[in-house]
């Protein structure tokens, strides 16, 4: 069993802590409010480690196994925050026929993580986006802002090599 | 009452029941599977579709409740179409499916396999492709989750949440990648999981299972330097026939202690007997805590995954929790002590054996209950109902031809009290007994039935008085029960001195390693109700005892080695202590 723990160490702020919990005491006595708990916890801390949906879990009176189901249903909500540099890789339909896939494998190997992850210096994140409207150069990826159109697998160690 | 029709020929049936109960009630069968009565009607697997007059589609049978707007309609419940999607969601259902079926732990009772037969599934594997991913859990003391045979059904994930409240398993992920797991895909020893099993009664396939510990026993069986005895919980006898085709509820007490001597155990002892030690014990513990102003309620602590619930999730109940060992604990302290002296057979060379309708006993064996001599532990094996009848099987015993046999004695007979500690109310019902009878001065026509304690009821309460002044006891079963219980005892809305708390609904007949029943049958059959009559006839008709001081074995017991309940050796061999833990919840 691979353990779904974050992967970076929480460092979460007194005032992230009194946020969450007004968003809790908002919502603390309305049937099935998880989503919006959830929601404005993820807009706090940016993502939502298991230490946050403890304290959610423990407050709002549920198991902590029915918080994760919920966060791991919907994309929208994110297991792990956004690394120093943000990979992502188009999946976009010209991206996806043009050998996407393998980049993103070929990432997967790189950094030794799956999309949603980040390496545990926190330096790269990787996500698998839709399309980002660069089809003329598919396969793409971008790291923050930039753009690194007409892909082989062979160059991702060198494009990584520069951050 | 709504006029509707059940493939063209008319029925009057209840409105508000689903078409499937009222189907069934009308003496047809529609089949399902991932529909668990009141616990779990999602209507996600499409087993139970038929046809409805005025229905656009199929209709889902286990979910679609029956009104006056559907009064004179006709319903199919077996046209071409209907056996054609069911087959198909069979199909589709195997082509994610590990079909390793013949070596699997459910082979034969497993309700995916029952369903394939009944719907005629030529072809396994129609719909062949890619398979989800999957792990197998085997963290936890007392089972294992392989996932490659889950139907996503969420009766596990019901059971846990709604009968125990409990919540630690749950379905995560989306889609394809859909699991039924622990949050973040914790190892499941790392959750406040209770062990108590309630997800393998109500799991369809070999997805859930206990940990097979039966090869413990065959080796040791097979040991000649070892003696290996032996002792079946009250509850077992209730529902081991089950396995062999007796009814439910039929007690099989006299061949499951005959089956027993012919697997060659050198011992046949009954837990019972610790329910009356426990009983003993127990009785002077409530005595004591009403005379001497003690912590109350008093609460029992039989249930291992009742204590485990209660460190977990109640710690400051602890207090409340009797320092009684279970019966299970009892019996395995005394054979390793006073039986290893009396027959003189060196406690290193035991092997003692349980077999347990419970699979949280499993986990009770590793707690830290040594016997006196602190180098022993109470227990060695615990193997629940489901795999002594295994041991049968492999043995080729014919279990229906045996005939009746005894137990062992000392540490073998048990009185009526002790025998319907298996069934909720129970061990109130047995302390009782005995209490009632010390209060007021060892009358011998001192009360026998307490029955206002008995039934199938999450919640039962009752007041005695005795001698002037009355005593509240209250009794719960099912973990989310006990929690209603216990909030209520909390707050200070509820005043009482002794609580009987089981982990299982209905008690230890239904307990988690408990023989299987499937959902068809359990749908419509109260199989706690069934099982626990058959232990109220064992305590009517005991000739020995009915209640617990009055046994032989017991008074025998505290004469040659206890002294008397309380003792310093009572306390040291058959009481023990609890902490909190902090697990994931």
């Amino acid at each position: 069993m691979a353990l779904k723990k974050c992967a970076v160490p929480f460092a979460g702020t007194a005032e992230q802590e009194k946020a969450l919990y007004a968003v809790i005491d908002e919502y603390k006595s309305v049937q099935g409010a998880l989503m919006p708990v959830l929601q404005g916890a993820q807009e706090i801390y940016g993502y939502l480690p298991i230490e946050v949906q403890t304290v959610i879990a423990e407050e709002m009176g549920v198991p902590l196994e029915k918080v994760y189901g919920i966060v791991t249903f919907y994309s929208q909500f994110a297991l792990n925050p956004k690394g120093k540099y943000k990979v992502a890789v188009c999946m976009g339909t010209a991206c996806y026929v043009r050998g996407a896939g393998d980049i993103l494998k070929k990432l997967k190997d790189s950094l030794g993580i799956d999309p949603g992850g980040i390496t545990p210096d926190g330096k790269f994140s990787l996500e698998d986006c839709r399309c980002i409207g660069a089809c003329g150069l598919a396969p793409v990826i971008m790291i923050n802002e930039d753009v690194y159109g007409k892909l082989t697998g062979d160059e991702i160690d060198g494009i990584l090599a520069k951050y | 009452m709504v006029n509707i029709k059940f493939n063209g020929k008319e029925h009057a049936v209840a409105e508000g029941l689903t078409i499937l109960e009222a189907a069934h009630e009308s003496g047809i069968n529609i089949p399902s599977l991932c529909w668990l009565k009141g616990i779990n009607e999602i209507g996600a697997c499409r087993i139970c579709v038929v046809e409805m007059e005025g229905a656009r589609s199929l209709v889902a049978s286990c979910v679609y409740r029956l009104s006056k707007f559907d009064e004179g309609k006709n319903i199919i419940t077996r046209s071409p179409a209907v056996l054609e999607s069911r087959k198909t969601t069979l199909q589709l259902l195997l082509s994610n499916h590990n079909k390793k079926c013949l070596s699997c732990a459910r082979s034969g009772g497993c309700e995916l396999q029952a369903l394939c037969r009944e719907l005629g599934v030529d072809d396994e594997n129609r719909f062949d492709g890619g398979t989800s991913p999957t792990d197998i859990d085997n963290s936890a003391a007392h089972m294992y989750r392989d996932n490659s045979k889950c139907v996503s059904c969420r009766r596990c994930v019901a059971a846990c949440e709604k009968l125990q409240g409990v919540g630690v398993i749950g379905a995560n992920e989306r889609g394809f990648k859909t699991e039924i797991a622990c949050a973040f895909d914790m190892p499941l020893a790392d959750t406040a999981c209770v062990s108590c099993g309630q997800c393998i009664t109500a799991c369809p396939t070999g997805a859930l299972s206990e940990k097979d510990d039966t090869g413990k026993v065959w080796e040791a069986l097979n040991d000649r330097e070892k003696v290996v005895v032996v002792q079946t919980a009250p509850a077992v006898r209730a529902a081991l026939g089950e396995a062999f085709g007796f009814p439910i509820g039929t007690p099989v007490e006299g061949k499951m202690a005959s089956a027993l001597r012919q697997l060659g155990f050198d011992a046949v002892f009954d837990t019972n007997f610790g329910a009356d030690l426990t009983i003993m014990e127990e009785a002077n513990e409530l005595i004591e805590r009403i005379q001497n102003n003690g912590v109350l309620p008093m609460i029992t602590s039989c249930s291992p995954g009742w204590v485990r619930y209660c460190e977990a999730y109640y710690p400051e109940m602890l207090p409340h929790l009797s320092s009684c060992k279970s019966p299970q604990q009892m019996n395995g302290a005394i054979t390793k002590t006073y039986w290893a002296d009396k027959t003189g057979v060196a406690p290193a060379k035991i092997v003692s054996v349980s077999v347990m309708p419970c699979t949280a006993k499993k986990f009770e064996i590793s707690r830290r209950n040594q016997s006196g001599q602190g180098t022993y532990p109470d227990l060695d094996v615990s193997i629940t109902t489901r795999e002594l009848a295994r041991m049968i099987d492999k043995a080729g015993i014919r279990f229906a031809d045996l005939p009746d046999g005894g137990f062992d004695s000392p540490l073998g007979n048990g009185s009526g009290a002790a025998v319907i500690f298996g069934a909720t109310g129970g061990v109130m019902e047995a302390a009782l007994r005995t209490a009632v009878w010390k209060l007021t001065g060892e009358s011998a026509d001192s009360p026998v039935e307490f029955k206002e304690v008995r039934g199938v009821e999450g919640v039962k309460t009752a007041v005695y008085n005795v001698n002037g002044k009355d005593i509240n006891v209250a009794v719960a079963s099912g973990l989310a029960n006990a929690k209603i219980l216990l909030e209520k005892v909390k707050s200070g809305e509820m005043k009482l001195h002794f609580i009987e708390i089981m982990a299982c609904p209905g008690g230890c007949v239904n307990g988690g390693g408990q023989t299987v029943v499937p959902s068809v049958i359990r749908n419509f059959t109260d199989i706690r109700a069934e099982r626990a009559k058959a232990l109220y006839s064992l305590d009517e008709n005991n000739k020995l005892a009915r209640k617990s001081h009055e046994s032989p074995d017991i008074k025998q017991v505290y004469a040659e080695f206890l002294e008397k309940p309380g003792s310093h050796k009572a306390h040291e061999l058959l009481h023990t202590g609890y902490k909190a833990t902090r697990l994931s919840k």
